[in-house]
């Protein structure tokens, strides 16, 4: 299906170019993006009895700006000012389920489908008018909220008499020509931020219902710890306002009447509860080697040519548990009232999110109703949707009361899913020409996925339930995991090998998930060959690449910074990556300076083709964003345990970039509004990482192959 | 344990009963119903939790509610003239400078107490400005770009 998908999208290409070109009849399987989950247009659009519409789209806002670029086709398609068009995202009564937020694939899928149902939607409406004046259809004319002929004109709720569109987006369905574009294309502005600055209601956090209590979490030391003893009638003493204490195997939860009483009853537990005494955590040897003695599954995920011959040069390359660390703790409020569950969420995924209460609960489907709101940003699978079980749990236990759980900055730091620790070691031969003739590549790594996707196993709570749900191993390497572990240059020879194991930390989606690591090694070692082959990095790339569009990020790259005066102590370092060697290009310039003590990122340039662009000011929003967080990463982030416990419990003890630490950002976007909109919002990481480590080669002389780029490292 | 206690918000006299230990986020969040403050790390290290005590930027989540009784508490909600925004709650409109949006009440803030003391910052008084708050999606750049707009 990924790869029909594809095509129609490159057919889509070509489609919207010529509008004469015969009309396209998909087959059901190529309607494009979610369009294949639901084809009905009302699933994605309702006309509204004042000429408005209202788009449904199954994804959810991030901070990521989905919600403009979806509201910026629909009204493109439809003719109508953005400010016509109202958009619900998120719902699982009322949106197409369109399962996570997640990959970089909301513009592609969820915009598509939305792009896709408005045309049709016009269509019909023309149809409709067309039928009604006995008129053909092109000799009408389509405006916001109305059809004309000559002088008559007919609003499309006289169209609808009160009813919505019943039609299947299929076959004929005519997009606005590309030249005729009006918003799609141009800067937007994001509506929310005029909400978020007023203070106005917009995050889960600021939801209240009446009759709202408030819950806390009763955490243990340690990863597999069990509960022995815990006494509640000293919180009861201690603390007015309890409401219940909810156990049940080693999960514990309290809830009070004021949020100010919960979190002292969960303090006041903490200290007197009594856990099992566990070290579930290796120390003593060196984690990398620890890693590597892993059991692993063992995969040869990519081969091409005859990768047999000998390498000459060779190198290992390290990435550490990172967390996605949101500003706000995670956050869900539950209320089971009657028989029916209704959970406010800040998931990346409403539908699974259903079904996995679903499966944990054995309530009926259609007794639990998720609803999605807007959260800190998360960058993948953080606390979002352990917190809303827990709450749903808790509600469960304590019916009739809309109850609201917030994490604590030591419960999101300690016990979300980090991103795995990454081996990845590169080996290459060089022709005498400086070409890369053979090229083998071995990444040990524990999954990127693992997301509840409806099944509550992968839920923190499925581990301290009595009896507590297991988790199933893995059955196959991770597409994650080993997400461009495949270097997208032309070389004869390839090997590319996997080595899966389960690792000590909790573990799942953190943004980009395996590309981070392997660009950074990928990239770090294409920069280690070029210098072997005495090329200069960008001419060694490029002599490497055939995509046109990839060399052009790069060339564009190698203007933008060609004037740019380097200082002594300083260094500039490239990269380049295409994301998931599928979605968008992107190639990176940094400029890092070393003095004493101290690696300082200067600037972060980078130059993104994401193809056809729907709001350029929101890709580029989401890339100079994602520089700076990767340079975070690169610079500074490590999450660290000793024997009984994760150790980076707050921001002192999990550092992250400050404001004085921002370097200055320059993104370029190349718009190509003829191709495929393609995912951009994971393109930057992997390639900020491995610029700053060639950046810090070229300013210190020292190749730092162990992330984060700390100064300690720059001595032998 | 409650006390009644009494607040000037936003330029409104406040009569509470609460706990007088209650951290001043709570208060303002629950009590009295306001989105500004964000809860964040409850340690004073993120600046989630931004409030003006006397139009100094301070963190809300670790202060006494009952300490505050005799200053004048400003959150994000009361820097607007009626519907005139403040002019650094317009630069971040102007500039774009929010992603997910979660640090921009503490970024806000911050901006409004740096701009009354020092109208005329320089980058570098910016930055230290605006040091305490954290921000993930590191829409740092965009946010400098906001206060620099809004002291010209």
């Amino acid at each position: 299906m990924q790869t029909s998908r594809r095509d129609f999208l490159k057919t889509m290409g070509t489609l919207t170019i010529g509008f004469t070109l015969p009309s396209w009849v998909p087959e059901a399987d190529e309607l494009p993006g979610s369009l294949q989950r639901d084809p009905r247009i009302r699933a994605w659009l309702e006309i509204l009895e004042n000429g408005q519409i209202r788009v449904f789209t199954g994804k959810m806002e991030l901070g990521q700006g989905i919600r403009t670029a979806v509201a910026q086709v629909a009204a493109e398609e439809l003719s109508l000012p953005l400010s016509q068009v109202e958009v619900v995202m998120a719902d699982t009564d009322r949106t197409p389920d369109e399962s996570y937020t997640a990959g970089s694939a909301s513009i592609e899928n969820s915009a598509m489908a939305v792009r896709y149902a408005a045309a049709a939607a016009r269509q019909k409406l023309l149809e409709l008018a067309a039928k009604q004046w006995r008129k053909p259809v092109e000799e009408l004319q389509f405006a916001a909220g109305t059809i004309r002929w000559k002088n008559k004109q007919i609003s499309w709720k006289e169209l609808l008499n009160g009813k919505q569109l019943q039609d299947e987006v299929r076959g004929n369905v005519a997009l606005k020509p590309k030249g005729q574009y009006q918003l799609v294309g141009k800067p937007m502005p994001r509506p929310e931020i005029n909400r978020m600055v007023r203070a106005e209601t917009w995050f889960i956090q600021d939801l209240r219902l009446p009759g709202m209590v408030h819950a806390r979490m009763v955490r243990p030391p340690s990863y597999g710890a069990r509960l022995e003893k815990l006494d509640e009638s000293a919180v009861r003493k201690q603390i007015p306002g309890i409401q219940k204490v909810v156990v049940q195997g080693s999960l514990v939860g309290v809830i009070a009447t004021e949020e100010f009483q919960a979190m002292q009853a969960q303090w006041t537990l903490q200290e007197s509860v009594r856990w099992t005494d566990v070290q579930p955590l290796p120390t003593g040897t060196a984690l990398v080697s620890y890693l590597k003695s892993l059991p692993a599954r063992i995969e040869r995920v990519h081969e091409k040519g005859q990768p047999t011959g000998p390498t000459t040069i060779k190198a290992q390359y390290y990435k550490p548990y990172l967390m996605h660390g949101s500003i706000g703790p995670s956050c869900a409020i539950a209320w089971y009232q009657k028989g029916t569950l209704r959970v406010w969420s800040h998931s990346q995924g409403v539908f699974p999110l259903r079904e996995t209460l679903h499966r944990l609960l054995k309530l009926p489907l259609d007794r639990i109703h998720v609803i999605g709101m807007a959260g800190s940003g998360c960058y993948g699978h953080n606390g979002a949707d352990d917190v809303a079980a827990e709450a749903a749990w808790l509600a469960m236990a304590y019916p009739e009361h809309p109850i609201r759980l917030q994490w604590s900055r030591d419960e999101e730091h300690a016990w979300e899913p980090y991103g795995s620790a990454m081996i990845l070691e590169a080996e290459a031969r060089l022709s005498t020409a400086g070409r890369i003739e053979q090229w083998n590549y071995t990444l040990w790594s524990d999954t990127y996925t693992a997301r509840p996707g409806g099944d509550p196993a992968n839920l923190l709570l499925a581990r301290y339930l009595d009896p507590p749900i297991p988790k199933k191993p893995a059955s196959s390497i991770n597409g994650g995991t080993i997400r461009n572990s495949e270097p997208y240059y032309n070389i004869p020879d390839i090997a590319v090998d996997a080595h899966q194991f389960e690792g000590p930390l909790r573990v799942s989606s953190l943004r980009a998930l395996g590309a981070f690591g392997n660009v950074f090694a990928i990239e770090s070692f294409m920069d280690e060959l070029a210098e072997k082959a005495r090329k200069d990095p960008f001419e060694f790339r490029i002599m490497h690449l055939e995509d046109e569009r990839a060399i052009a990020v790069l060339r564009r790259l190698q203007e933008l910074i060609q004037n740019e005066r380097i200082k002594p102590k300083e260094g500039v370092g490239i990269a380049f990556a295409r994301y998931k060697n599928t979605a968008a290009y992107c190639a990176v310039a940094a400029r890092v300076r070393v003095t004493g003590n101290q690696i300082k990122v200067m600037n972060l340039w980078s130059v993104i083709d994401a193809g056809e662009v729907i709001n350029p000011d929101g890709l580029k929003n989401q890339t100079e964003g994602g520089l700076i967080q990767a340079a975070s990463w690169t610079l500074k982030e490590q999450v660290q345990f000793d024997a009984q416990q994760i150790t980076s419990r707050d921001w002192v003890s999990y550092p992250i970039f400050l404001m004085s630490e921002i370097p200055e950002v320059e993104v370029v976007v190349i718009d190509r509004p003829q191709e495929p909109v393609l995912g951009a919002g994971e393109a930057v990481q992997g390639p900020t990482a491995a610029a700053l480590a060639n950046a810090l080669y070229r300013a210190s002389g020292k190749r730092v192959r162990d992330l984060p780029l700390i100064p300690a490292k720059l001595k032998n | 344990m409650e006390a009644t206690l009494h607040l000037r918000v936003n330029g409104q006299s406040h009569r509470l009963t609460v706990d007088p230990a209650t951290p001043l986020l709570y208060v303002l969040r629950n009590q009295l119903q306001l989105n500004g403050p964000k809860y964040g790390c409850g340690l004073q290290q993120c600046g989630a939790c931004m409030v003006l005590l006397d139009g100094k930027a301070q963190p809300s989540c670790l202060i006494a509610v009952e300490t505050v009784q005799k200053q004048e508490i400003t959150t994000l909600e009361g820097i607007a003239q009626g519907t005139q925004l403040h002019p650094v709650q317009q630069a971040f409109i102007d500039e774009q400078a929010a992603q997910c949006g979660y640090c921009l009440n503490g970024m806000i803030l911050s901006a409004v107490s740096l701009l009354k003391e020092n109208p005329k910052p320089d980058e570098a008084a910016i930055r230290e400005g605006l040091e305490r708050v954290l921000c993930r999606c590191g829409t740092q750049s965009r946010i400098l770009r906001a206060v620099k707009r809004a002291s010209h």
